[in-house]
Formats: structure tokens, C-alpha cells, sequence
């Protein structure tokens, strides 16, 4: 089974951001960048499967500047075999990403496309399902365990309330949540390796996919900040301060 | 104009979920008509009918759509869609699992958990696990929106909308439903709840958080949630793990029992409306977000805060 991973280029999980003083956005420059993690789950699931003999191939792929090669890298670095850049230094939207990714989809005839089920900067939770639907794929989001199962894939995911399996005809969509697996650290030997692997470099255009934005931003502002209360001496003093504001 | 809201229902009872997404949708402006759809949706759809300011209720069932597979959904919705300007549904994992995919069917970009309704093409959403706040407007000719219940009042319930029966898209579909696992539990839910007591990796094992935490749960009539740590370490189910990418609620009151309080945690309950903090180190982050902290060892406060109540 072949498998390909988009993979995205992200603020780091522990960087506080903050936002411009115009308002136009976050402000991105000199913060540390890294993949995002739900996607190192997605690479980890994707490797994890070719040592167990399901995979044959993993092909990586992101949409994104020129340092989202370094991204690839680390997938590599990870056990992935080779990477494409679609490179870019627009922003671009799920819905451009999910066209670029059916494009990539075309060219490459994967089984199944593994993706992380949100990316912890626009925390949109669209890529997988838009790719879905664009290629008529059946989808299993927020998985939380995968099982081959002849020709089908068995998805057992996290909804609200506990967990659901689905049956996926293969070729097939899968978003992954946080407790598929914990990611590796590539090792130096693999690190090393990761260099000689290849990695394309591609454009939008050469897609001839339009990514223009269809959401313009308005604003970006801080949330409003919430005032820390009061130290409480013991648990008397906190359960008449309860009761004094009407909690409990 | 006219909204298609999906509603929410779990159990043959009608999601309080689904008043909010209502409210979102009035405020969009036009009709607004609530689609029932998938098992027992004859038992929800009278319930749909009461919601204040609906204009009708479409029921749609059959075997295709029993489990609301996202697959069935975008081939149940995506026709609907000729006669309206959007569809608004609760940001759980239903709505986040099929909103996507009808929005790529109708060629939109979709907006995604927002919390508010500025005019019929701008929107305020969180981003950066709500350490921003964004508004953007939509060129798109349709919108599809999911909803972040938290932010938005419940609307009531003195409807009375006509119910009309859709019919359900053939299958098979290349998604099957095998088996769920569902959490039983008499609590309240824990999006909709208006008190929660959450555990934190401190509890150190799953019998401490149950020995703990579920009793003064039980003595508030609270929803019991965790912190992703307390998660991962197996001492709470997946369901309960309030934060960016978990739950997010927004209570009357919020009691954090040993979370230090990452920001991926508070993105998911800070907009409660009082804060209890308990946690034995009084540099917790928790603490510069919460109302009442108290810095002690929570294996003696918490039982104490349960006798005390």
C-alpha cells in the first residue's frame, strides 16, 4: 500500500503568539516554526504501518514557503521515502490545500492519505474531509486506532461520547488525533539519511490549481484577558467565597 | 435568505447544542429551517418543531443515514443546498466531520468554530488555540459555518414549526458503520454543563481521579473533565479532555484539580464564568486565570471540598 502525508509548517506547539499591533495577523517573524503535531502523528502512523509490512511507500508532502522543506526533512528524518514542496508564500486555505492535495493525489495513486485532523494554527479541522469530498473518498477523521482489513481500512475514532469504528473501502481518508500514537525522534543516522532523499519542488500553478483566498482577513485582535482573582487561605475560606458568589 | 441548521441529537433526544447553533443561525438573518436527520430522528423532530423561530423541520431517515456518516450526510445536504444561503452546525465531532466535506462539494471555504455573527459574511473565529481572535468576511456565495456552542445563549423554546419529510440518499456508501463504545454516564455533558470538575496529571493514577474527583462531581452535579496530560496517562476516557483540540466548555463554574494549566487547556475553559483552582504549586499558570485559587496538596483539600459542600 502507498501512502501519502501532507504535512504542515507551523508555530511551534509551546510558542506564545502574539498578535500584530496593526491587527493584520500574528506575528510570525523570528518565532520558532515546527511541524504540526497532529501531523507528526500522521507521519509516525504512516511509518509505524511499512515496518509492520502494510506500506510500501510513503511520500510526504507541503504546501508552503520555501522553509517547509525543513518540515519534509524532518518527515524524512522520521522513516518517510521522499517529499514534494508546493511551494508558496501565500496563505493558503484549506480548500486550496485539499485541491493541491487531490492534484498530488492524481499523479501519485495513493491507498490512502493520512493527514493530521486539525493544524494548531487556524485550528480549522477541514483539510481531510475537503479532500474527501473532492475525490470522492470515504472518510474516517479522528482516529484514534487503524486496522487493514483485506481491502478495507477499520478506523476506530474519538466522537463526542466515546469511540466509533467505521469500515473504509480503500482508497480512502484518515485524520488522526492525538492518541493514534506518540511520534519518534529521528535519530542522527536518519537525520543524515533524511538529506540524500529526494524532494520535488512544485508550484501551484504547475497544478494549474487557483488558491486564491476567499476569506479576507478584517482583524486579528488578543482575546480579552482574564484578571487573576484571589489566593484563598483553605478550603472553609473557598466554599464560603462559593457561596457568597452564588456557585454552588 | 434561508439557514439550514443540522441538528445535533444523540440518543433520540434533541442537543441543547443545537438551540445555540439556532441563535447563530437567526442572527445570520432569513429563515431558518433545522434538518433532523439520521436513528430516532421521529423521536427529535418534534422537539426540533418547539425551537423558538424555526420556520419548518425536515426529517430525514433510513438505514444510509442511521449513524450520520459524513458520506451519507454530504449526499443528503449537498441537493438541499439549492434552496439556501447556508448551513450552520455545532462544532462537535459530527459537525467538524461532515461540515468540510459539503463545503468542498459546493466549492466554499468553510468557517470553522465561530463565536460570532457579525453580518451575513463576516465572522469571528478563534485561532492559535484562542490566543487570537479573527474576524474575516467571505466572498463565498454560500457559507458553511460551524458553530461554537459556548458563545451563543440557547434559544428557547416556543415554536411550532410544520415537520416535512426528506428522503434519505440511497446507498452504499464506501464508509460503513461497524461498532461504537459509548460512555455511560447520568452527568450532565460536558459542552453543555454549568459546572465542571476537571483532573490533571497530579491525580497520578485513574483511581485517584475517580476516588477524587468523580464524588465532588457528583455532589455538584457537574460534568467530570481532564486535561490532555490526565488523558494520555489513561486516568480519564479521550471524551473527557477539555482543550484546543478536546472539548471546550464554557461553565458557571470550573474546578481545576492539579492542571497546571498549559495554554492548549485554558483555550478550552477560560470563558467560564468563575474559576476554582486547586493545585500545590503556586506558580501554576492555572492560577493567573482563576477567581479562587487555593495552593494545597489536593489529596487532603478534595475530599475536603466534597465534605464541605
Amino acid at each position: 500500500m502507498k501512502v501519502l502525508v501532507p504535512v504542515k509548517r507551523v508555530i511551534d506547539y509551546n510558542v506564545k503568539v502574539r498578535v500584530k499591533p496593526d491587527k493584520s495577523g500574528v506575528d510570525l517573524a523570528n518565532v520558532k516554526m515546527s511541524m504540526n503535531p497532529f501531523d507528526e502523528i500522521s507521519v509516525e502512523e504512516a511509518v509505524r504501518m511499512k515496518e509492520a509490512g502494510t506500506v510500501t511507500e510513503i511520500v510526504v508532502v507541503s504546501v508552503g514557503p520555501q522553509q517547509a522543506q525543513e518540515t519534509l526533512r524532518t518527515a524524512l528524518a522520521m522513516g518517510a521515502d521522499r517529499g514534494i514542496l508546493i511551494k508558496t508564500d501565500a496563505n493558503v486555505e484549506p480548500l486550496g490545500v485539499a485541491k493541491l492535495l487531490a492534484k498530488v493525489v492524481a499523479d501519485e495513486s495513493p491507498d490512502l492519505v493520512i493527514l493530521g485532523k486539525q493544524a494548531i494554527d487556524d485550528d480549522s479541522n477541514q483539510t481531510g474531509q475537503m479532500l474527501a469530498a473532492l475525490l470522492d473518498w470515504p472518510q474516517g477523521t479522528f482516529a484514534f486506532k487503524l486496522e487493514k482489513d483485506g481491502d478495507k481500512l477499520k478506523v476506530t475514532r474519538e466522537v463526542d461520547g466515546g469511540l466509533q469504528t467505521v469500515s473504509l473501502t480503500l482508497p480512502a481518508i484518515v485524520t488522526v488525533d492525538l492518541r493514534l500514537n506518540e511520534p519518534r525522534y529521528a535519530s542522527l543516522p536518519n537525520i543524515m539519511k533524511a538529506k540524500k532523499k529526494e524532494i520535488v519542488e512544485k508550484t501551484p500553478e504547475e497544478y494549474g490549481v487557483d488558491i486564491s483566498p476567499r476569506l479576507t482577513v478584517v482583524t486579528v485582535t488578543e482575546p480579552p484577558v482574564r484578571q487573576a482573582g484571589e489566593k484563598v487561605e483553605d478550603v472553609a475560606t473557598l466554599v464560603s467565597k462559593l457561596k457568597t458568589a452564588g456557585a454552588v | 435568505m434561508a439557514v439550514l441548521v443540522i441538528a445535533e441529537h444523540h440518543h433520540g433526544a434533541l442537543s441543547d447544542a443545537t438551540h445555540k447553533v439556532v441563535t447563530a443561525a437567526a442572527k445570520f438573518g432569513g429563515d431558518v429551517d433545522i434538518l433532523v436527520a439520521g436513528e430516532h430522528a421521529g423521536d427529535v423532530a418534534p422537539a426540533a418543531a418547539k425551537v423558538s423561530g424555526v420556520r419548518k423541520v425536515l426529517k430525514a431517515e433510513g438505514e444510509s443515514l442511521r449513524k450520520q456518516t459524513a458520506e451519507s450526510m454530504e449526499a443528503l445536504v449537498v441537493p438541499m443546498m439549492a434552496n439556501y444561503d447556508a448551513v450552520f452546525i455545532a462544532a462537535s465531532t459530527t459537525g467538524k466531520n461532515i461540515a468540510p466535506r459539503i463545503a468542498a462539494k459546493l466549492d466554499v471555504m468553510q468557517l470553522s468554530e465561530i463565536v460570532d455573527v457579525v453580518d451575513s459574511s463576516t465572522f469571528t473565529r478563534p485561532i492559535y488555540a484562542g490566543n487570537a481572535i479573527m474576524t474575516v468576511k467571505s466572498s463565498d456565495a454560500k457559507k458553511i459555518i460551524t458553530v461554537r456552542g459556548t458563545a451563543f445563549e440557547a434559544a428557547g423554546n416556543d415554536g411550532s414549526a410544520s415537520v416535512e419529510d426528506v428522503a434519505a440518499p440511497e446507498g452504499p456508501f464506501k464508509s460503513e458503520f461497524v461498532s461504537e463504545e459509548m460512555v455511560k454516564s447520568d452527568r450532565p455533558e460536558l459542552t453543555g454543563a454549568k459546572r465542571v470538575v476537571s483532573g490533571g496529571r497530579a491525580l497520578g493514577s485513574a483511581d485517584e481521579f475517580n476516588r477524587l474527583i468523580v464524588p465532588l462531581a457528583d455532589k455538584l452535579g457537574a460534568a467530570v473533565g481532564a486535561s490532555r496530560a490526565a488523558v494520555d496517562a489513561g486516568y480519564a476516557p479521550n471524551d473527557y479532555q477539555v482543550g484546543q483540540t478536546g472539548k471546550i466548555v464554557a461553565p458557571e463554574l470550573y474546578i481545576a484539580i492539579g492542571i497546571s494549566g498549559a495554554i492548549q487547556h485554558l483555550a478550552g475553559m477560560k470563558d467560564s464564568k468563575i474559576i476554582v483552582a486547586i493545585n500545590k504549586d503556586e506558580e501554576a499558570p492555572i492560577f493567573q486565570v482563576s477567581d479562587y485559587g487555593l495552593v494545597a496538596d489536593l489529596f487532603n483539600a478534595v475530599p475536603e471540598l466534597t465534605e464541605a459542600l
